[in-house]
């Protein structure tokens, strides 16, 4: 008896609840937070019309990288490379980085959603390396990198599809690069599985910035009355007898570089606590895939720039488990297998253990170990025979171990971080990173989500 | 011997995840659908598979970089 006059109770204030909510003023449907356009009368619920393009989202990423080690690869890794006892092979590096990502959803006719993301990004660097591209170590030390991106997905709104096209650019003084893409999801009949795939494409041109003592000398040739000097760059300065000086500026020439990459990836959920990733890439890159300014040195004392195959396959398969451990731990788990037709073999597992301190704010210790094989082609300061096809002293191709650890933090309060509704997420994160060849780094990076 | 044991671990976790996937009704996805438990990369640690992809030989199977799009990889 007691059971039923509760449930009349309950039912009663549920029906109760659902007229009240019924009567009382929408003020939330027309309330766009960042709409393009001015909002409609917020008591006017006809006018609402949920195809206008609005914008979505807007993230701001920002990070600082500082670097330490002791293997130039513009030196060819020789200490004493000015051979006056001054140390030349530092690879200090700083870099600055800001992104910006904007996304613009609508709903077209059939009620499908489409997104449009805009991206632009700005890199600061520093690079006590770059010095020794003149082999007086006089070369200019700092340089800027831009990057925008533009990507549209249409997402069907029936079975959850979703096909999209994008295109990047990125632009630095010696390194051009334009890439375009495809990508493709679909979910399995149960939602419970999804699987993707992405066909990119770059296409590159490497600015060929050559060590200063392989570049020619200039020449000064006299034509008649008229004098033309032709500079190590290819321009050319001609003077007439009476005194006209005509410039011509020659542009440093430059080599391609195309790589071609499908991506694929399939995610299943498991079960409420439980879902995995299989991911895989199929790599190819053709064209010059060294850098002009590598200097090697033989083992019978002579340099000279680095030299790698004009073709390049890798595979990559990766693996990832997330699992919700309790109620306040999740466990972030990651593996990948690495091969190239280099010779490089790699492995790496990471852990991140996000602890959710509160349901809208956490903490993210992460560990990363990685390990890798040298490639066929590297040897260190004068280890290469003259007689070798390939060679390189780039310490990216050698053989050793990194870890990178620390912590990250996560704030998502629903009223928005700092009581700010439109700043609704915050992200810092932390991380040192070394090497077996003595190169360390430490990255701290903030990400801020608006909406 | 190391990559040997990997890939059988591999496996193993494969079959037994292959084996035990259960139908969840929308309403049993509060935990799956965390933030924290999205499969993808943070969007803070951009900049980390960037520095990652130049000071290592390895790219890719990371939804990041697979090579291209700057002088370093």
């Amino acid at each position: 008896m007691k059971k039923i006059f509760l449930s009349v109770v309950g039912f009663s204030l549920l029906c109760r609840l659902n007229t009240y909510s019924q009567i009382k003023p929408d003020s939330t449907v027309n309330k766009p937070a960042l709409g393009l356009s001015a909002p409609a009368d917020r008591h006017d619920s006809s006018a609402y019309n949920p195809r206008r393009l609005r914008i979505d989202e807007i993230d701001f990423v920002s990070s600082y990288y500082g670097q330490t080690g002791d293997h130039s690869t513009v030196t060819g890794d020789n200490p004493n490379f000015l051979g006056n006892g001054v140390f030349t092979n530092s690879v200090k590096v700083t870099d600055i980085s800001n992104g910006l990502d904007l996304k613009l959803v609508w709903l077209n006719k059939a009620l499908n959603k489409n997104t449009l993301s805009a991206g632009l990004g700005f890199d600061y660097h520093t690079a006590a390396s770059q010095a020794y591209v003149s082999a007086t170590g006089a070369s200019k030390t700092t340089g800027t990198r831009i990057y925008p991106s533009l990507d549209w997905t249409a997402e069907n709104a029936k079975n959850g599809s979703t096909f999209g096209i994008g295109t990047y650019y990125s632009g630095e003084y010696n390194y051009k690069s334009l890439g375009a893409d495809a990508h493709f999801s679909v979910k399995t009949d149960n939602k419970m599985g999804e699987f993707s795939a992405k066909l990119q494409g770059y296409f590159d041109h490497v600015t060929l910035i050559y060590p200063s003592e392989f570049i020619p000398n200039t020449t000064t040739t006299t034509t008649g009355t008229t004098t033309v000097v032709t500079t190590a760059s290819g321009s050319t300065i001609s003077t007439s007898a009476d005194g006209e000086t005509i410039h011509h500026h020659a542009n440093i020439p430059s080599s391609p570089r195309n790589t071609y990459s499908a991506s694929f990836s399939y995610s299943q959920i498991i079960n409420s606590r439980l879902q995995i990733m299989f991911l895989g890439d199929v790599v190819t890159q053709n064209g010059y895939l060294g850098l002009p300014f590598h200097r090697v040195f033989f083992s019978n004392g002579k340099d000279t720039i680095e030299k790698l195959p004009s073709s390049r396959f890798k595979l990559p398969v990766g693996f990832r488990a997330n699992y919700f451990l309790g109620d306040n731990i999740i466990l972030r788990a990651y593996y990948r297998y690495y091969a190239d037709d280099w010779g490089i073999r790699s492995n790496t597992i990471g852990l991140e253990v996000p602890y959710k301190i509160t349901p809208f704010f956490s903490i993210s210790p992460f560990y990363r170990f990685y390990s890798q094989s040298a490639s066929t082609y590297f040897a260190p300061f004068e280890a290469h025979s003259p007689t070798d096809e390939y060679y390189t002293s780039n310490y990216e191709y050698a053989k050793f171990d990194s870890q990178f650890f620390g912590i990250g933090f996560r704030v998502a309060p629903p009223n928005g971080v700092f009581g700010w509704q439109g700043l609704h997420e915050m992200e810092i994160r932390y991380g040192h990173y070394t090497q077996t060849t003595d190169l360390v780094s430490d990255v701290v990076s903030i990400s801020l989500g608006f909406k | 011997m190391i990559n040997r044991f990997i890939m059988a671990l591999a496996c193993l976790m494969l079959i037994i995840a292959a084996s035990s996937c259960v139908h969840l009704k929308e309403y049993q996805k509060s935990r799956i659908n965390d933030s924290e438990m999205a499969l993808s990369n943070r969007k803070v640690e951009k900049n980390e598979l960037n520095f990652e992809s130049y000071r290592e030989a390895a790219s890719g199977a990371n939804a990041g970089k697979t090579g291209g799009g700057c002088g370093c990889n």
